[in-house]
């Protein structure tokens, strides 16, 4: 594997393997607080065309812990921002030598361009690719289930999840919809029709418009952030009719099996998607899910840049 | 999954195999290093072995049971996967990371023996230390080894050696363990060039 | 000796019996068989198929403005290797063909340059704002004498200003062809609306933005009874609506592109922006709807929406890069391509659609003839059994923007006759 651009790219047998190698990484550094000398004198590039502090700090700390070097070019202050285009920059960070450019792009496909234009040689890894994808989150998204639903196994088989909200413009719901169906997972999308998009009938996924009639049948439930600008009221009508609708109370957390987990990609509108009680209580994995999308990713760059991909 | 160290392809080449040990000389030689480790380490009770994958794991179970057999304890037992702390990662193809699980009773204070089933370039011992170094603080480190092939890259040595077996460089030796490739035999593989 | 005057030996017109056609100071004077050379040029062309050079109602030639992707020269000379004689040249350049000035300009560089005839298509409204009629009168009494308008690019969205536009070239029998494409319902849109630009995340395109415009305006026409002509018309659903307003009698003409023939939208998946178009490519089931409906006239013409860009235009990321593909050189063999195995689909069909079609819809009266004595010697020959590899660098065009490049289509263009000159020899331009 040099790159790792979409989910769909993966078999179930690579997906285990990236989990497998984040089970061992998580062990040995404790949670991902120890640093290993495994990528010393490789050089990872962070390119951040978008605004994301979680995100970029969270790839920073996997590279940093596995001794790589880090250089981080992000849309504010540097040519990024000054019009140089994808490829001139990609240029440039080739000619500087970078084994691994982690994209992230408000374009999709931008990543598998990088990868695949002829631009450069470095290994990529996408970082959220406009509405595309964004699969190292759906990766410890992933790994969080296993651990809490299906300890070692090989598969998620028998596990329903049900994720809600704005699928149309999430690369997260995405990723972590066709990487449930390749592990096995039943997935249940719920939202408003306003906010799935079209054809998503043949996506490995039941469609549903109502929260209330799923929530005993899920072992997970993944709440979606609604952002601010879908808030004007061309997608639903108000903030208060979707958090009524759509949203997850302690009303309706009740109604979730006792041992079902709660998961939010973060950042949250509390209040909005999910309530403060609900985001804070015993069955929400929020803040592990940010721990594990920061191991996943040091499994990730060990597997696109550990070893010389041009050896077989 | 190639050998990194092996040497031309196999197209102009062909490979012939020869036994060095068989079944009974790896008992054998096991036995004696268990010997070797009861007379060298005065006080077992602070004994663990730590196995590295793949085939040093059931070679340092073999071996911690010979010594309890002959101490009458239980002798505990880990693995220590060195991958992560290699220096030669970019020479080799990405390799899936193996276990690494220390005794429950940790590694501080403790005598440790490192085992492995060749010792080579000296590069792996060298990662196992490291790693060694970051799971805790022993009070001595040991090396024992099935085979010592010599070439050594590095002033590593071993404390236990079960066969020293002089060899060339485009040579492979290949040792097999009956809980991996169900059976137990030393092999040295000669790439033959085709002229 | 005269002046432009050959004699085509064994050429097969309309791909039927072989026949040997005279051609003296630039017209046909004789067609039989056996013909005697006397002391003519004699061209070989045994086994080739002979059609009136093709028409192309649709294409950016990108002078004035943008002649680093294409100029009228350049343009010209990608034309007549591909066959065609004439070609309309959108009114989308910068400034914007919406005045007598502007056409002029285009068409008197069509003249200078002289291997086709260039026509230049003006301006529905003024820059192309959708706001105010251009100055439609005087284009079509300049020299250039437009008769169709266009603001190709950008759809004419006001139904009113869409209905003056079409009420007022009836004065001097000119036609609208509509870039049908609702702008509310295509924001920011990318690629085909479908599953797969759900899964790609690539803002969809739908077939409803295309379709309602289309049904919008052949209402019109009818109303005004006046010629509306439907561009690039790219979904089955189109079909319907087009086929329907024939059956009612609207005064409606469409093209397709000889892309939305072949291509689907599945090649966007690999991010490529080289299949990156207006409209967007769309599924399969469209392309076969649009085939039928080559065949059976209710799409009157092909038109290449041939569409050149510079290099760094496409050599970028999906979001960033411009809409369009090149067309004229590669038109002839992607419409075989698409249409070779559909049943009753022939040679004549095929010229009426790529020239007396077109040419009827542009009024461009000297094209597009059929192959008989008198008329203007505009003469393609065909090799149906030799193909041709597209090669990106090489073609006339100076931009590389071809979806097809690697491969190869399955007849070539062997020999163009421009008035009587014998401008392309073996495929190759005599410069």
């Amino acid at each position: 594997m040099k790159h790792l651009i979409s989910v769909q790219e993966l078999s179930r047998e690579d997906t285990v393997g990236i989990l497998d190698t984040a089970i061992e990484l998580n062990r040995v550094t404790d949670g991902g607080t120890k640093i290993l000398p495994t990528l010393r004198g490789r050089t990872v590039v962070n390119l951040f065309y978008e605004d994301s502090t979680r995100t970029r700090i969270s790839f920073e700390r996997a590279a940093k812990r596995l001794s790589a070097d880090v250089v981080t070019f992000s849309a504010n202050g540097s040519s990024v921002s000054k019009g140089e285009s994808l490829k001139d920059t990609a240029l440039t960070l080739n000619a500087m030598g970078a084994d691994m450019i982690v994209l992230r792009h408000p374009s999709p496909g931008a990543a598998h361009r990088l990868a695949h234009a002829g631009w450069l040689e470095s290994s990529v890894l996408n970082a959220g690719d406009g509405k595309h994808e964004h699969p190292t989150q759906a990766l410890g998204d992933a790994f969080t289930l296993r651990a809490h639903l299906r300890p070692g196994a090989n598969d998620f088989a028998g596990l329903t999840i049900g994720i809600v909200g704005d699928v149309l413009h999430s690369r997260v719901a995405r990723s972590n919809i066709f990487l449930l169906g390749i592990l096995g997972a039943k997935v249940i999308v719920i939202g408003p029709p306003t906010l799935l998009p079209v054809g998503i009938e043949n996506w490995p996924c039941e469609v549903s418009y109502s929260l209330d009639a799923h929530l005993p049948e899920l072992d997970a439930i993944m709440m979606l952030r609604v952002q601010q600008e879908r808030m004007n009221g061309t997608f639903f009508p108000s903030e208060l009719e979707y958090s009524r609708t759509f949203g997850l109370n302690r009303k309706r957390a009740k109604e979730l099996p006792e041992h079902a987990i709660v998961m939010h990609p973060g950042p949250m509108n509390r209040g909005v998607e999910i309530t403060a009680e609900v985001a804070d209580s015993g069955r929400s994995v929020i803040t592990e899910q940010v721990v594990n999308g920061l191991i996943v990713r040091m499994a990730s760059m060990y597997l696109l840049i550990g070893g010389d991909a041009s050896v077989a | 999954m190639s050998e990194p160290f092996s040497g031309a392809s196999a197209s102009s080449s062909r490979t012939s195999s020869r036994m060095v040990a068989d079944s009974e000389d790896i008992s054998r030689a096991l036995r004696r290093l268990a010997h070797q480790v009861v007379e060298n380490v005065k006080d077992v009770s602070h004994l663990v072995i730590m196995g590295i994958p793949t085939r040093g794991v059931p070679i340092a179970e073999r071996l911690a049971k010979n010594i309890g057999d002959i101490e009458k304890i239980s002798i505990p037992v880990g693995s220590l996967d060195v991958t992560l702390f290699r220096d030669d990662l970019q020479m080799r193809p990405t390799k899936a990371l193996e276990q690494t699980r220390l005794p429950a009773e940790g590694i501080d204070g403790k005598t440790v023996i490192l085992v492995d089933d060749v010792l080579f370039s000296g590069r792996t011992i060298r990662a196992a230390l490291d790693a060694i170094n970051e799971y805790g603080r022993p009070a001595v480190v040991q090396l024992a080894v099935l085979v010592d092939r010599g070439h050594r890259e590095l002033p590593i040595r071993a404390d236990y050696v079960g066969k020293n077996l002089p060899t060339s460089l485009s040579e492979k030796v290949s040792v097999q363990i009956s809980e991996i490739d169900s059976v137990d035999q030393v092999v040295i593989q000669s790439t033959i060039e085709q002229l | 000796m005269s002046l432009n005057s050959y004699l085509i030996v064994g050429a097969r017109p309309y791909g039927e019996d072989e026949q040997d056609i005279r051609i003296i100071n630039g017209c046909i004077a004789e067609i039989g068989v056996g013909l005697d050379p006397e002391n003519l040029e004699v061209v070989q062309a045994k086994g080739r198929v002979c059609l009136p050079s093709f028409v192309d109602l649709h294409a950016h030639l990108r002078e004035p403005g943008r002649e680093d992707a294409e100029t009228i020269s350049s343009g010209s000379r990608a034309a007549t290797l591909g066959g065609f004689s004439a070609v309309f040249a959108m009114a989308n350049t910068a400034p914007v063909a919406d005045t007598a000035g502007v056409v002029e300009q285009v068409w008197r560089i069509g003249r200078q340059t002289g291997l086709v005839d260039v026509f230049p298509v003006g301006a529905v409204s003024i820059g192309l704002h959708g706001q105010a009629l251009a100055e439609l009168g005087a284009m079509a009494a300049s020299a250039a004498g437009v008769t169709v308008f266009s603001d190709d690019g950008y759809c004419v969205f006001d139904p009113l200003l869409m209905r003056r536009a079409l009420e007022y070239v009836k004065t001097f029998d000119g036609v609208i062809a509509q870039h049908a494409q609702d702008p509310r319902l295509t924001q920011g849109a990318q690629m085909n609306e479908g599953e797969l630009s759900g899964i790609l995340g690539l803002t969809g395109w739908p077939a409803v933005a295309e379709e309602a415009i289309i049904a919008r305006d052949v209402l019109l026409a009818l109303h005004v009874d006046s010629r509306l002509h439907i561009c690039h018309v790219s979904t089955a659903g189109s079909v319907a609506i087009i086929r329907w307003a024939k059956e009612m009698g609207v005064r409606v003409t469409a093209e397709v592109t000889p892309h939305h023939l072949l291509l689907t939208e599945d090649l966007v998946s690999g991010f490529d922006p080289v299949y990156k178009v207006n409209p967007p490519l769309r599924s399969r089931a469209d392309t076969i709807a649009l085939r039928e409906a080559l065949l059976d006239g209710t799409i009157d013409i092909v038109a290449t929406d041939h569409a050149p860009h510079p290099h760094e235009a496409k050599d970028c990321e999906w979001d960033n890069a411009a809409f369009g593909m090149l067309g004229l050189e590669t038109a002839l063999g992607v419409v075989v391509s698409a249409m070779r195995d559909v049943p009753n689909w022939n040679w004549r069909t095929l010229s009426d659609r790529m020239s007396s079609a077109p040419a009827r819809i542009g009024r461009a009266t000297n094209h597009g003839r059929p192959l008989a004595v008198g008329e203007s010697a505009h003469i393609v020959l065909i090799d149906p059994d030799q193909g041709s590899l597209v090669v990106a660098e090489q073609l006339a065009s100076l931009s590389g923007n071809t979806p097809y490049a690697g491969m190869t289509l399955p007849v070539s263009v062997t020999d163009v006759f421009f008035n009587g000159v014998h401008q392309v020899k073996g495929g190759v331009l005599n410069a």
